[in-house]
């Protein structure tokens, strides 16, 4: 809400709608003069000039109003792990979905990690691929902690899907350090060959300019490392490239820079299909 | 004191030791004399628990699953324990361990993240599995903090919940005092699993079982983690002595530490230099290598990395932020020179 506000792009906040009368979120809405409604989906669906909806409940209110939706006309940005449409990441490939009715965002792991791996994956085949997401104990609510393994399970296979790496792994830790820590992911990639470390250094260096336009606290720690370690395929130089994610501070506090990168991941992709459907014709960041 | 039950688990905290290499000969040979003994349970994963196997924590040479089944095969009294950390390892592997034979799951999670491990102690009820909880890093907080985080794994369904001194960071007066916490709060079991960063994995030990640990955790010849862990047969004879042994050979273990743990062992772990400012430092045990091979890289003493990660408030698992404090350090350095 506060990014579409701060930057609404091409589209326009009509609408704000939860299922608690009493929720917090609403209020604060409201105070702001958005409209607002605890009517759940039904508000959604009664309005027809809402063209594109972001879904940040659960993967299981999701499955049955990602039916509701695609009935109604209106494209669903799924921030939830239901799954129903295609992954996407907006610098990765984002361009091949603008028709889809529905698109998932995958993880706030996988919105920071896979660009990166496909950055590689685009110069060099992947033959595996490893991330892991450290997060402060804070930023993770109930919903992450009750279902850590699908974190696990849906960022890595978006690691293969779209990151393009054979095999992905994928590791979330919580750290409860005060003051929290900012998001930081590592991620390591093995090529399947020999590869040009010049040619991944500056294809690295392109997709981190890319997601900074529109995530400004991405930033590489240091140039990616080059570090020779015995592996399964023998020894094998591993790239490993330590992120780390500042939130942009527009509600959350800058240290949940995985929530951050999850609402701006879902702002811009709802900008794209805004363009999309307006026919504005600009750059896409694909 | 009571006589307590005794995990060992040279075939998971020592695994960090061989750099997750063990093969199922050495695991057979091993098994086999523990259970001779009369160890009642004895744990095989790779050290960082199911699915550990990957850059961060290093590649297992034979897959732990292939290392399970030999173990179940190998034992014939004693039952086949894994660790399992959330975030790291999942249900899924759970589920073929348990078809492997496993059959107790210790799931581990950092002392202040207990409700993590929901789902996980669900299954494991489900798959009909004892399970134990293990509190890492237990010397980050305060005794009542931990018997808080201890009752939600048991009320998730840990039969009993164990004080995890990761970092071989406390003092008797700590184990005690945490050990005793949650005894006063929980209705099953607790244990105590120690390292010998500091050099009190037994005294720390004995400490715990005062405060009425039903269950501790030992490995042969100490083979384990930084330091290493309490000495499985050093347990065995100071319980002896005490005149509450649980029915384990003493000599048995002796002669298994010596002929069987000792000539595969890399390195004998002790409280050498570094080590120590793991205690000190109060960091997880199983940095110690991976900040000996970083500090080789960036041209650093391990310790600068060690004493960093303890103020950063590293928490088990994170030895990426290893190399991340090595960048960092090499930047300052570079500033002021």
């Amino acid at each position: 809400m506060y990014k579409l506000l701060r930057d609404p792009g091409h589209m326009e906040l009509a609408l704000v709608a939860g299922i608690d009368p009493q929720s917090e979120g609403l209020a604060r809405a409201r105070a702001l003069g958005i409209p607002a409604s605890h009517e759940g989906i039904t508000a959604v669906l009664a309005d027809p000039e809402i063209k594109i909806v972001f879904d940040a409940t659960s993967a299981k209110a999701h499955v049955r109003h990602a039916k509701l939706l695609r009935e109604a006309g209106k494209i669903a940005v799924d921030l939830t792990p239901a799954a129903r449409g295609p992954y996407v990441v907006p610098p990765v490939n984002l361009g091949q979905h603008l028709d889809e009715p529905n698109v998932n965002l995958i993880t706030c792991g996988g919105q920071a990690t896979i660009p990166l791996i496909y950055a590689v994956s685009r110069v060099t085949p992947v033959r595996y691929a490893e991330i892991v997401s450290t997060v402060a104990s804070r930023s993770a609510g109930p919903g992450t902690r009750q279902n850590i393994d699908e974190f696990t399970y849906t960022t890595a296979r978006g690691l293969e899907a779209i990151g393009g790496a054979e095999q992905g792994k994928a590791i979330i830790i919580l750290n409860p350090a005060e003051p929290p820590i900012l998001m930081r992911n590592t991620i390591y990639v093995i090529p399947a060959g020999d590869f040009d470390q010049g040619a991944v250094v500056a294809s690295v260096e392109q997709m981190v300019a890319d997601v900074q336009r529109y995530v400004p606290g991405y930033r590489l720690k240091s140039a990616p490392v080059f570090d020779r370690r015995s592996t399964p395929w023998g020894g094998r130089v591993v790239i490993a490239m330590l992120l780390e994610v500042t939130g942009a501070g527009d509600f959350l506090p800058p240290y949940a820079g995985n929530l951050d990168i999850m609402t701006a991941a879902a702002r811009q992709v709802g900008e794209l299909f805004a363009r999309h459907l307006l026919g504005v014709r600009e750059e896409v960041a694909a | 004191m009571n006589a307590p039950r005794v995990t060992d688990t040279t075939l998971r905290d020592g695994s960090h030791a061989m750099k997750h290499q063990f093969t199922r000969e050495q695991v057979q040979k091993i098994v086999q004399a523990l259970d001779a003994a009369g160890v009642p349970v004895i744990e095989v994963t790779h050290g960082d628990g199911l699915a550990g196997s990957s850059i961060q924590y290093g590649f297992s040479g034979t897959s732990e699953m292939e290392l399970i089944e030999t173990a179940r095969q190998a034992a014939s009294r004693a039952k086949i324990a894994a660790l399992l950390i959330p975030g790291i390892g999942t249900r899924q592997e759970l589920r073929e361990a348990a078809a492997r034979g496993v059959q107790v799951v210790r799931i581990a999670t950092h002392c202040t993240e207990a409700d993590i491990s929901e789902q996980h102690f669900g299954l494991a009820k489900e798959l009909g599995l004892e399970t134990v909880g293990f509190l890492m890093m237990a010397h980050m907080r305060p005794p009542e903090f931990l018997a808080e985080q201890a009752a939600l794994m048991q009320s998730y369904g840990a039969d009993c919940v164990y004080i995890v001194d990761s970092a071989g960071a406390m003092l008797p007066d700590d184990a005690r005092a945490r050990v005793r916490a949650l005894k006063e709060r929980l209705s099953v079991q607790v244990g105590f699993h120690a390292h010998n960063n500091l050099g009190l994995a037994i005294g720390n030990t004995l400490a715990a079982l005062e405060a009425g640990a039903d269950q501790v955790d030992g490995c042969l010849r100490g083979l384990g983690a930084g330091a290493g862990n309490a000495p499985t047969e050093l347990i065995a004879a100071v319980l002896d002595r005490l005149g509450i042994n649980p029915g384990l050979d003493v000599f048995a273990l002796m002669d298994a530490a010596e002929y069987i743990v000792a000539p595969i062992m890399p390195y004998q772990p002790i409280p050498d230099r570094d080590a120590i400012t793991i205690g000190y430092a109060g960091v997880y045990s199983t940095f110690l290598l991976h900040a000996r091979h970083i500090a080789a890289e960036f041209g650093l003493d391990p310790r600068e990395l060690l004493v960093e990660l303890g103020r950063r408030q590293a928490v088990a698992g994170q030895e990426d932020w290893i190399l991340d404090v090595a960048v960092d350090l090499v930047q300052a350095k570079q500033q002021v020179a």
